[in-house]
């Protein structure tokens, strides 16, 4: 009946979950440099994990008419053209360290997988909808004619086989790059040093660090910009980081509630 | 720049077209309708209690009936939002400490049933003396005042834990007000119960309610001042369609405080002022929730704190 919480340690969050022996954290990097804005990301993505399409939208503002990270759509290829610069990225869930869906989701129906990813298990879920407003990233949502919450499983199938995910597959330039974390962050690093020398100081890591306000990222990012131009939060933090704190503030308030009744019932008759 | 002693960021930020970075809850509006019946349950409960313990047997029964009426209602809300109902029983599937929403479920299943027991058991007086019905009747009173304490020692937790529900989310104008949607709630709480219990129960047992009324609007509009001046994230508090809840909120809490305190020989000015009160609580609900779906479906609620946030660790980092 009760599960055990213990996803405020540091480190690799498939051990800190009650793993043994856990495989190597595995997640994406993507290198926003080499993209090139082609969406074979998003289609691999759908073909793969069979997500429905959303009709024919055309949202008349840039290349992208996709937009978001929605539920049916677990790869968002963002456009953002500007004067200086033409900019493209593609988005997806962050399988965060510390994982605010995954905390606040009722049923279980969330977990961690071995993988150190986070993944949404269909048939559990009930869409309660606690995990969409709780993602610092708008990443998870609700499928409108289902109910239920659906987002990137980092392929849990595909990967579990030993197989790349499907838009790292597919993704003909390299941008989307999967392996063990460890290896990604160090190939990062490298890949920054390499833009810096090259004249490309704008180059900069997003989600790399552990000590980010969501732990690091398990699908982090190379950009050329603040992270608000491609939509992303600057400076996102785990809302569950102050749950202690709003538990102390909700006792306290209800010891007030509390002792105010036993004050008006003891006030005598009048 | 400064705004209520809090800094105000640049107003000017870039953003994705404009588009919000987080989504807002997909939550229709049985969620702040079971903010302010949820409230009317746990408030209502307390009363039932005070008034069994001290002899106020009319206030006793509109309490303990309200409580019941008042968590039947809130479990259709809270069902009939989720996107499977059918699954609702999957929230009985684990006990999680980080899901406020996990907690408020088992809260509401120990409050619910102890809050029906206790309402069931006023059906005593109306029992046969004789048989199996009399022994119901003989139990009633004993079975009914101790399911009413059990459902009174939920209660406050009932009230509270929907702040800490609202604010551990990303959604930056719950977040950021987590301090202080506690002590709201509980103040909602306890001035909608009262305002309900004043309609029903007879003016000779209502002086507890009129001390009960004082004590929570003073809890609500502390509370919500505090709401109304943390900087941007308050913004959604004050303007749109929130603001004018709040607003309408507020007057109506003073009015049904003031209505409860000098209308003490009328039972229709009771009545009445019990009625604002109630308004007042569902009001104040429907603007926080409101105030919530504003700020998250704006990048600059989301993106100007975080800014602000990294540029003073930078400024701290330097110095």
């Amino acid at each position: 009946m009760t599960e055990t919480i213990t996803r405020y340690e540091p480190g690799e969050p498939a051990a800190a979950a009650g793993y043994v022996d856990a495989p190597p954290r595995m997640g994406f990097f993507t290198d926003t440099t080499l993209c090139i804005g082609c969406k074979a990301c998003e289609v691999a993505c759908k073909e793969w994990n069979q997500v429905p399409a959303t009709g024919l939208d055309l949202l008349g503002m840039s290349y992208d008419n996709t937009g978001a990270l929605t539920a049916n759509s677990w790869r968002h290829v963002a456009f953002v053209e500007t004067d200086a610069h033409w900019l493209m990225m593609s988005d997806v869930c962050k399988h965060c360290t510390r994982a605010a869906c995954l905390d606040v989701c009722p049923t279980g129906s969330l977990f961690r997988t071995e993988f150190g990813t986070v993944v949404v298990q269909e048939d559990i879920c009930n869409g309660c909808g606690y995990c969409i407003p709780a993602c610092p990233y708008g990443v998870i949502d609700q499928r409108r004619d289902d109910g239920r919450a659906w987002k990137c499983t980092l392929c849990y199938d595909r990967i579990g086989a030993g197989m790349t995910p499907a838009c790292a597959q597919a993704c003909p330039t390299e941008s989307i790059q999967y392996g063990p974390l460890d290896e990604l962050r160090d190939r990062a690093q490298s890949r920054v040093q390499l833009l810096h020398d090259a004249g490309v100081p704008e180059a900069r890591l997003y989600g790399h660090d552990p000590a980010d306000g969501v732990g690091g990222d398990g699908a982090f990012f190379l950009l050329l910009d603040e992270p608000e131009v491609y939509g992303l939060p600057p400076d996102p933090v785990v809302t569950t980081r102050d749950l202690p704190r709003m538990w102390r503030r909700a006792g306290a308030a209800a010891l007030v509630m509390a002792a105010v009744t036993v004050a008006a019932f003891l006030g005598g008759s009048s | 720049m400064s705004r209520d002693g809090v800094t105000v960021p640049p107003l000017n930020f870039e953003s994705y077209y404009g588009r919000p970075i987080i989504k807002a809850p997909v939550w229709r509006w049985d969620i702040p309708a079971y903010l302010f019946t949820g409230g009317l349950a746990a408030g209502s409960a307390l009363i039932a209690v005070g008034a069994d313990l001290t002899g106020r047997s009319a206030l006793r029964r509109s309490g303990r009936l309200a409580s019941l009426a008042a968590v039947g209602a809130s479990t259709y809300f809270l069902v009939h939002d989720l996107g499977r109902p059918a699954r609702f029983h999957h929230m009985l599937r684990v006990a999680k400490p980080t899901s406020p929403m996990s907690v408020g479920t088992w809260i509401l299943a120990v409050f619910g049933p102890a809050a029906g027991a206790a309402a069931v058991s006023e059906v005593g007086p109306w029992l046969p003396r004789h048989g199996l019905f009399g022994l119901a009747r003989r139990i009633a009173p004993p079975v009914g005042r101790a399911a009413g304490v059990v459902s009174a020692a939920m209660a406050p937790a009932l009230a509270t834990y929907t702040g800490v529900l609202l604010a551990d989310t990303a959604v930056p104008s719950w977040h950021e007000a987590y301090p202080w949607l506690p002590f709201l709630f509980s103040g909602s709480a306890l001035a909608g119960a009262a305002g309900l219990n004043l309609v029903a129960a007879p003016r000779a047992e209502a002086g507890p309610l009129r001390r009960l009324v004082v004590a929570a609007a003073g809890l609500e509009l502390a509370a919500g001042r505090r709401v109304e001046r943390m900087g941007l994230v308050s913004d959604p508090y004050r303007t749109g369609p929130a603001g004018v809840l709040l607003r309408a909120g507020r007057a109506l809490l003073v009015a049904g405080t003031v209505g409860a305190l000098l209308g003490r020989r009328s039972r229709v000015v009771s009545a009445l002022s019990g009625v604002a009160l109630l308004a007042s609580s569902a009001a104040t609900r429907f603007a926080v929730f409101q105030a919530g779906l504003t700020s998250a479906r704006d990048p600059r609620y989301t993106v100007l704190p975080q800014r602000q946030r990294l540029t003073e660790a930078a400024a701290a980092a330097d110095n």
